[in-house]
């Protein structure tokens, strides 16, 4: 064991400041440590931020890679450009936290001490978890997207591939942004009419779902789209395994789907720090038991969670972690003066599905309300359409590029409301 | 409004079947209800049951991971006692409200 007490930081006999940690630069972590820096006395706290990768990625544009819409280089930027001045910025990889201590080790052996934790770690892809996946035809017939590494590799795949069948699998129903896959399939066959072949590739679309999606209206629709663009549904298929010689799917119930090319979506998990600082929830996923509202760890009143590290039922999308970002500064700034949380986060999502074609649609939704249709933001005039395939919705996607460098990660206002609005949505009466 | 007659009571369920009350859930309901999936309850499903209706009642979310991790059956045995679509089916017959998935 090393001695704690020599790898320390600071000195606190010198320094009184009190410290706010936060772990994660992600999209999360870092919207945080701007909406912090802004709003802190500096004179009294000091903001440090830790995160093993010194890249920050824009990860909706994973999704574009394989079919060439964008070029791998225009997702990277370093992520210290979002880090405001004044933020300590620690690149090292979190070994654990010690909560009963106040404290988190890294890797190097460094110790941070922390007044207020902000744990905005995230979840990865983690193909291990199921038997098979990470095989021998993993990077060879076997790709996923959700990671740099993958989506780069399989846009080299599609460029010389001959066609066959096509399998999209979600291997659980707790993903990172549910809608990517639905728009990899839809992206998959424009792209594949487009380069001629759409009669080689036959697509299915393979999930432990009941249907396309979740939200009953928002799945109806989905799938009369799946249908008008000959993907096969294959509904509540729970992946077990995959056999890599035969290249077969095969389901806990013993139902099999032969692929040529899959691309999956394997199980989700929060960061191994979850699961070495014994945080994590009973699914044993490394997500960390939060209040759904307020955002305080359900366990520890000086240690908060945001974006995909959290166990709260929104979805693990950029949108949640942007409309999380407001309420947890304001019950932050609430804690710090021992005044009530009395900020609600209403498990407000807000995601564009390309649908292929220069064509896109739109769904808003939260805890309680499922996606409507109706129009975005405003009432009447949009300019978007919610649950509709339109080309302004695809222009709003691309356009989000810009908006998630430019404004959102350095937590400038964006025009659209925190909590769900009502606004524009059309509600059927019973 | 949907209900279901069960020794006389009259049973309150949503458009899918599902109690709206988890209060009006009784054994034998249970092995009614079963009977119409073509399923006969065991001690082993009785099992299953009992922790959903535990869960549900402290607000846990379920899942089919979870019931995997429970220590009462694994993923394939809960396929096999619920076959087809397990935790819609074992929520119906448990009286619990049909689990929403996350998204």
């Amino acid at each position: 064991m090393c001695d704690r007490t020599y790898f320390y930081i600071t000195n606190q006999a010198e320094n009184q400041m009190k410290k706010l940690l936060i772990l994660g630069a992600g999209t999360a972590g870092t919207m945080m440590a701007n909406k912090l820096h802004k709003n802190l006395n500096k004179d009294l706290w000091e903001i440090t931020i830790v995160d093993k990768d010194e890249n920050h990625y824009y990860q909706p544009g994973f999704l574009f890679i394989p079919f060439g819409v964008y070029q791998p280089e225009e997702v990277i930027r370093p992520k210290r450009e979002f880090i405001p001045k004044g933020v300590n910025f620690v690149i090292d990889k979190i070994q654990k936290v010690e909560p009963e201590r106040n404290q988190v080790l890294l890797t190097s052996g460094t110790v941070l001490d922390y007044d207020i934790l902000v744990v905005a770690t995230g979840t990865i892809p983690v193909p291990e978890e199921t038997e098979g996946l990470k095989g021998k035809l993993w990077y060879k017939d076997i790709f996923d997207f959700y990671t740099y590494e993958g989506t780069t590799k399989l846009a080299k795949k599609l460029e010389t591939w001959q066609g066959g069948k096509l399998v999209i699998n979600l291997a659980e129903t707790l993903i990172k942004c549910p809608v990517a896959p639905l728009e990899f399939t839809f992206l998959a066959d424009a792209f594949f009419t487009e380069k001629g072949m759409r009669d080689k590739v036959e697509i299915f679309y393979v999930t432990p779902l009941s249907g396309a999606f979740t939200k009953p209206k928002a799945t109806a629709m989905l799938n009369k789209l799946m249908d008008e663009k000959h993907i096969n549904v294959i509904p509540d298929f729970y992946l077990q395994m995959v056999d890599n010689d035969r290249k077969v799917l095969i389901s806990y119930d013993g139902k099999e789907v032969p692929f040529d090319l899959l691309v999956s979506i394997p199980v989700n998990k929060g960061d191994q720090m979850v699961e070495d600082s014994k945080l994590g929830d009973e699914d044993g996923l490394n997500f960390i038991p939060t209040d759904k509202h307020t955002l305080q760890s359900k366990k520890y009143e000086n240690m908060f969670v945001i974006g995909d590290a959290t166990n709260v039922p929104a979805s693990k999308a950029g949108s949640v972690a942007h409309f999380e970002a407001e309420i947890l500064t304001e019950n932050i700034l609430s804690y710090i003066i021992k005044e009530p949380l009395t900020h609600k986060f209403d498990g407000h999502a807000n995601c564009f599905i390309e649908t292929g074609y220069g064509k896109g649609t739109l769904i808003d939704f939260n805890y309680v309300t499922e996606p409507l249709p109706g129009k975005f933001p405003f009432a009447l005039v949009g300019p978007m359409d919610l649950l509709k395939v339109t080309r302004a919705n695809h222009y709003g996607k691309l356009a989000f590029k810009w908006v998630y460098w430019h404004l959102l990660l350095t937590g400038k206002k964006l025009p659209v409301s925190t909590n769900m609005s009502m606004t524009g949505k059309l509600v059927e009466t019973e | 409004m949907e209900t279901l007659t069960y020794n006389g009571t009259q049973i309150e369920v949503n458009a899918e079947g599902y109690l709206k009350d988890m209060k009006q859930w009784t054994p034998e309901l249970a092995r009614e209800m079963a009977g119409k999936e073509n399923i006969e309850l065991t001690d082993k499903h009785f099992e299953v049951l009992n922790w959903l209706r535990a869960k549900q009642a402290e607000g846990t979310p379920l899942s089919i991971r979870k019931i995997g991790n429970s220590g009462l059956v694994d993923i394939k045995q809960f396929y096999a006692l619920f076959p087809g679509g397990p935790l819609k089916i074992s929520s119906k017959i448990a009286g619990i409200p049909k689990p929403a998935s996350c998204i």
